[in-house]
């Protein structure tokens, strides 16, 4: 390979080491050498949100970031949320409300809910609304996706949690 | 959209940096944030011979405020400006900026020397800077030179920076009366066209290939009437240049009783 | 009629419909909740190969020359093919059908002969070890072409003066004439005619998978086994077979999750044929995924039209007649199997759908250019008969001074006045249009949003108040393609199997995008046969495994598949109780399943659980009777006869605010009435029709495919071709009237397209209404700023 280089980085807390050309991004890296196939592909331009995971605590384009640029990075993706329970919440309100049809946007769309949920803050349904459009969804027409976001977040406040 | 080959170095000191620039010439491009040099990449628009990935270079990823002014390092994302108290407190004009920019996956890697060094006709911050009177700093192996944003964006992705120079820093003053406003069909989106505004300046991007700017005069319809006469925006695939230029006026309009009360 | 009693028992039981009509969490959802779905991308398969394209720059240009010695040597690619050899394993195509008279389109290749006749058609195929060595290898590629005469604009091709394919005299694909007699005395004698023009942009499908194919020769068995995104395996199996020699019972397509569809994946792509074909070639498998921006310029595009259309009415409001002229633009070729010259036939058959006038006449001219080929997209061309009919309908209104409700009201076809056949020629069975108004006009609270809309207009704030009364077509017979000679089925099956454990596995013809197919096909069955839905296993998507069926398109999934399973379901209860019976020695009448066991009808007591009697009807049907044989598969089938077309209705509201400043048009709510007979799942089925309608919201502001005078798309990526986000859409109420069908037992007529079909025509009118009180008025979709400012004379 030219030019491939060595990494390690840490991938759900599992440490990993590969040797990977420059020109490979993250989310190819992640699904073809790590079989990690849950982060999915849908523009690599950066819009659809398809592909968003997250490195060191922050949620990421997959596609715009080289995995030679994860060296030594923390990366975190939809299998590595799911296994750890962090995501049950919002899984079970999107499963209960079918905030998702064909499943493709939903790794990258729990990836950008997730975030919102962590910010321990209240937001409007239109603040939702806005966190969320940077995934693209072409089945559910969102609303949803807004009901099952919103219905964590008043139960997380509940909770004592927010 | 696979990117072609490339070689990728991370150098850990400036002048690593600016060595392997030399050596590599045009071959070489640098990486920082990466939100619009991979795109470019994956869309094999760009095929360099090296991405000089500067990320790793200490010490460019502070703000520092210093009562007058507020410096901030080329490798501060637009994440860290969106939070930081002290933009919010002393530059205003950014922390009103920013959330316009993209969406919070974009805005935690993108960077602010990234946006400046690309020159986008539709990006927000160099439109700021030349509201804010901004200084671009610029290192090169001969040292450290100083431009004024208004004469670093020079035309359609073209600034002052040269060959083998890297933009290490923005210094912005600090204070004044801001206000910022953009049209987008879809939050998010590259403005279709926006106004920067500070004190009696201002700077319309998205209106031609580098920021415009326009003076406050001492009534509405005067300055209107400037920025009629000044803009001259190109047409893009949705709007015409007089549907922009129309814009421009409605977005004066609507910033001018914030602006005004400064004037 | 009231509404269809559902017998899930044997006669004379208490009806329970068990769980039809629950909003029942999708099974399915929790792998795809976990990223642990299976796409076509996610598969890995040990020496797969990798496909990319290289793909005609211009939008006409004859293929000078190809050249791949540096492309063959590029590292990792293992074979570069151009059409001539591709077509020695895949014959051509010609995507006619015998009942669109008339219709023509050349034969279309695998990889493009000598011509490439629209930018982005596949001219070469490069092999590689992965992806990014193909696309590396197809930049080495050196060709020589010659240009050619573009033809872009419709009208021009009309006209005829460039014709774009040598072996015809004229851009016609297919043109038709719909005339009732007595349109011209009925606009002689009205009282108010009014006329507009109307444009559709094209536009696409935009699905977030891209189209993806993995095809899998067997060189030895001479089998093919295709794993494919694709919405009718039965259909590409046929394909497959019939245009790579290969015999049908040797092919085996298989479609796995599949990241969205929307019509985009039932059509037959001639890069997916050559992906097919280049792997019976090199003899291993081989993986095309369409990247996003080939996707721009290869998935069908749809919806180009310029609409004249005329209404006559008297003075007192009745609508008396339409007369339409429907101009489209196509590709090059007609795209195969379906033609693409159903989406303007249906414009056709359905304008002024749900108004009583008599007379009516439509015409229409499919033109060829050099732009993407065209086909059926979600609700094929009821977006635009909607539009242009509920369009003129508010004109009209508004022209008499009339409530644009009240208007419909006066002209809708009344509730009892079924079975009806329609000026066109279609025919509906039973439609609800008149409940379906008032229950919109509740909903939104109409008189108060009429109030509301002058208050706030005396204050410079304009907001608007759009309605679209619609008819779609659903569950579609053979009437639709199998009568015109297209090997596309419009059957389909369902065989459930008892396992010993007493879980049912039901296998279904009709496949799954995301819509729930699966789900409700789960709901049907544990309803139909007796068990908990904890109890049923679903698979779709694979011929080898399914009875033979149609798969998804038409919105015909619920009403045709899920007729299906239910007819197996209750065929396998009554087998079940057969075993029971026997085993018990008890008469079958006095007998019942009901959550997992059987049961005593009338005492309701527990007689046995399931998971016994499977155990005794496999492991030890030595203690049944001698004569008795248990037979617990069951297999049904189910093809809709009495009607060509199912039809529904609905009506769809919309309430915009237009910025008169910067044209920008701010959606407040969307509301949404269907009546698509019975309701499976409620949730389902409300989420089918805003997943609709905000795509038809795309179509109706955001959404189109740019080309310049010489053919290239401009704005063929993610940035520049908008799609709706999350933070413009409105929340849309959704409701439902419910007349069953009686061509079922199950009663379920299609709902996965009506949302698209009516949005595109509510927002319109929302936003001309709101512009009325500025005389301004807007017919060119999608309605950008600049569309809405030129309009208010502002440029």
């Amino acid at each position: 390979m030219d030019h491939a280089l060595d990494i390690t980085l840490s991938v759900n807390g599992v440490q990993v080491s590969r040797r990977v050309a420059p020109r490979v991004h993250l989310v190819d890296f992640l699904r073809d050498e790590l079989g990690l196939t849950g982060s999915h592909i849908g523009c690599e331009h950066g819009v659809c949100g398809a592909c968003t995971v997250r490195v060191n605590g922050e949620i990421v384009r997959g596609c715009l970031m080289l995995a030679v640029q994860a060296d030594g990075c923390n990366v975190e993706t939809i299998e590595g949320i799911s296994d750890s329970g962090e995501a049950r919440d919002l899984q079970k309100a999107f499963h209960e409300k079918n905030a998702l049809q064909c499943g493709f946007c939903t790794p990258g769309m729990l990836m950008a809910a997730q975030d919102l949920v962590l910010k321990n803050i209240k937001p409007t349904r239109e603040e939702i609304r806005e966190h969320i459009s940077g995934n693209y969804c072409r089945c559910t027409g969102y609303q949803a996706i807004v009901d099952a976001i919103e219905e964590v977040i008043q139960a997380e406040v509940v909770h004592g949690k927010g | 959209m696979k990117a072609p080959s490339f070689a990728y170095a991370k150098p850990r000191t400036l002048a690593e940096a600016l060595e392997l620039l030399a050596r590599h010439g045009e071959g070489a491009r640098i990486l920082a944030g990466g939100q619009s040099l991979i795109p470019s990449l994956n869309m094999r628009l760009s095929s360099p011979e090296i991405l000089i990935d500067i990320t790793g270079l200490p010490g460019l990823n502070e703000i520092r405020s210093s009562g007058k002014s507020v410096k901030i390092g080329a490798l501060v994302t637009h994440s860290q400006i969106e939070k930081s108290a002290e933009i919010k407190k002393h530059v205003p004009l950014l922390a009103q900026a920013v959330p316009h920019i993209a969406h919070a996956a974009i805005r935690n890697r993108g960077t602010l020397g990234g946006s400046l060094a690309l020159a986008d006709p539709a990006a927000e911050y160099p439109a700021c800077a030349v509201a804010l009177q901004a200084t671009i700093v610029i290192s090169n192996t001969k040292g450290e030179r100083r431009v004024k944003a208004e004469n670093f964006f020079q035309g359609l992705f073209e600034t002052d920076l040269k060959q083998g120079e890297i933009l290490t820093a923005a210094e912005f003053p600090s204070g004044g009366k801001s206000a910022f406003l953009e049209l987008t069909r879809r939050h998010g989106d590259y403005a279709i066209i926006g106004l920067a505004a500070h004190e009696s300046r201002c700077v319309f991007f998205n209106a031609g290939p580098r920021p415009v700017l326009v003076s406050m005069r001492k009534s509405l319809d005067e300055t209107k009437a400037a920025a009629m006469k000044e803009l001259d925006p190109p047409a893009d695939l949705y709007n015409s240049s007089a549907t922009k230029k129309h814009l421009a006026g409605v977005l004066l309009e609507r910033a001018w009783t914030t602006l005004s009360t400064s004037h | 009629m009231g509404k269809a009693e559902l017998p899930l028992h044997a006669p004379g039981t208490k009806v329970d419909r068990g769980y039809i009509g629950q909003s029942v969490p999708r099974p399915n959802a929790a792998r795809l909740l976990q990223g642990r779905g299976t796409f076509i991308d996610d598969l890995r398969f040990p020496r797969l190969a990798h496909v990319a394209f290289f793909r005609s720059p211009y939008a006409h240009a004859r293929i000078k020359k190809l050249q791949f010695e540096k492309a063959i040597k590029s590292p990792g690619v293992i074979a570069v093919f151009d059409g001539p050899k591709v077509a020695e394993y895949c014959t051509p195509w010609v995507a006619v059908l015998a009942h669109l008279k008339g219709i023509k389109s050349p034969p279309q290749h695998a990889i493009a002969i000598e011509r490439a006749c629209w930018q982005g058609e596949a001219v070469a195929a490069v092999v590689a070890e992965s992806r990014s060595q193909a696309e590396d290898a197809v930049q080495l590629i050196e060709a020589e072409w010659e240009e050619l005469p573009v033809v872009v604009d419709m009208e021009e091709s009309l006209q005829g003066k460039q014709v774009i394919h040598p072996d015809f005299t004229d851009n016609v694909c297919f043109k038709r004439e719909h005339d009732t007699g007595g349109v011209d005395e009925a606009f002689a004698k009205a009282d108010v005619v009014v006329e507009e023009t109307f444009h559709f942009g094209r536009h696409t499908g935009v699905c977030l998978e891209g189209r993806a194919i993995l095809a899998d020769y067997n060189a030895a068995e001479h089998s093919l086994t295709v794993y494919h995104a694709t919405q009718a395996p039965h259909m590409m199996q046929d394909i497959f077979s019939r245009h790579l020699g290969i015999p049908e019972g040797n092919v085996r397509v298989i479609a796995k999750d599949v990241g969205g569809s929307f019509g985009i994946k039932v059509h037959v792509y001639p890069d997916e044929m050559a992906t097919a074909a280049i792997s019976v070639i090199l003899r291993r498998p081989v993986k095309f995924v369409a990247d996003r921006l080939e996707s721009f310029l290869s998935d069908i595009h749809a919806r180009e039209h310029r609409v004249k259309v005329r209404l006559a009415a008297t003075k007192a409001g009745e609508i008396l007649a339409f007369d339409m002229d429907d101009l489209t633009a196509i590709g090059p070729y007609s795209v195969y199997p379906r033609t693409s010259g159903i989406e303007g036939n249906q414009v056709v058959n359905l304008t002024g759908g749900p108004y009583r006038h008599q007379k009516y006449r439509g015409k229409l001219n499919v033109v060829f250019t050099n732009k993407n080929v065209t086909c059926q997209y979600r609700a094929v061309g009821h977006p635009i008969a909607v539009a242009l009919t509920e369009g003129i309908v508010d004109l009209a209104a508004q022209k008499l001074g009339m409530d644009p409700a009240e208007f419909r009201r006066k002209n809708l076809i009344p509730d009892d006045a079924y079975p009806y056949t329609f000026p066109s020629g279609i025919k509906f069975e039973k439609l609800s249009h008149l409940r379906t108004l008032d229950k919109l006009l509740g909903l939104m609270n109409y008189k108060s949003l009429r109030e509301e809309q002058k208050h706030l207009r005396a204050k410079k704030i304009y907001r608007g108040i759009g309605l679209a009364a619609m008819i779609e077509v659903t569950n579609p017979s053979p009437a639709f393609y199998g009568v015109g000679g297209a090997r596309i089925s419009a059957q389909d099956g369902a065989t459930i199997r008892l396992e010993p454990t007493g879980m049912i596995t039901v296998m279904c013809s009709v496949t799954e995008q995301g819509q729930g197919t699966e789900g409700i096909f789960a709901q049907i069955a544990a309803s139909a046969v007796g068990v908990s839905m904890d109890k049923v296993k679903v698979i779709t998507g694979d011929t080898g495994v399914t009875p033979y069926g149609g798969g998804t398109w038409a919105s015909r999934g619920a009403g045709i598949g899920g007729e299906a399973v239910l007819q197996a379901g209750r065929a396998l209860r009554s087998n079940i109780l057969d075993v029971a019976a026997a085993i018990l020695k008890m008469d079958k009448q006095e007998l019942d399943l009901s959550g997992n066991k059987v049961i005593n009808r009338l005492t309701q007591e527990t007689k046995m659980p399931l998971e016994e009697l499977g155990r005794v009807a496999y492991f030890r049907p030595d203690t049944l009777p001698m004569d008795f044989q248990s037979e617990l598969t069951v297999t049904r089938h189910y093809t809709p006869r009495q009607y060509g077309f199912t039809f529904t209705n609905g009506i769809q509201g919309s309430l915009v605010e237009v910025d008169p400043d910067t044209g920008f048009v701010r959606l407040l709510k969307h509301w949404c009435v269907e009546d698509s007979g019975t309701v499976i799942n409620p949730m389902l089925a409300d989420e089918q029709l805003r997943g609709g309608v905000v795509q038809g919201i795309g179509a109706a502001l955001y959404e189109e495919c740019l080309y310049s005078p010489d053919g290239q798309m401009l704005n063929g990526n993610m940035a520049d071709y908008l799609v709706p986000m999350s933070a413009e859409m409105p929340d849309i109420v959704c409701a439902h009237v419910e007349t069953p069908t009686m061509q079922s037992q199950l009663g379920a007529k299609g709902i996965g397209e009506a949302g698209t079909a009516g949005a595109p025509a509510a927002v319109m009118n929302a936003v001309n209404d709101a512009l009325a009180p500025l005389n301004a008025r807007v017919t060119a979709m999608p309605f950008t700023p600049e569309r809405i400012l030129r309009a208010l004379g502002k440029v």
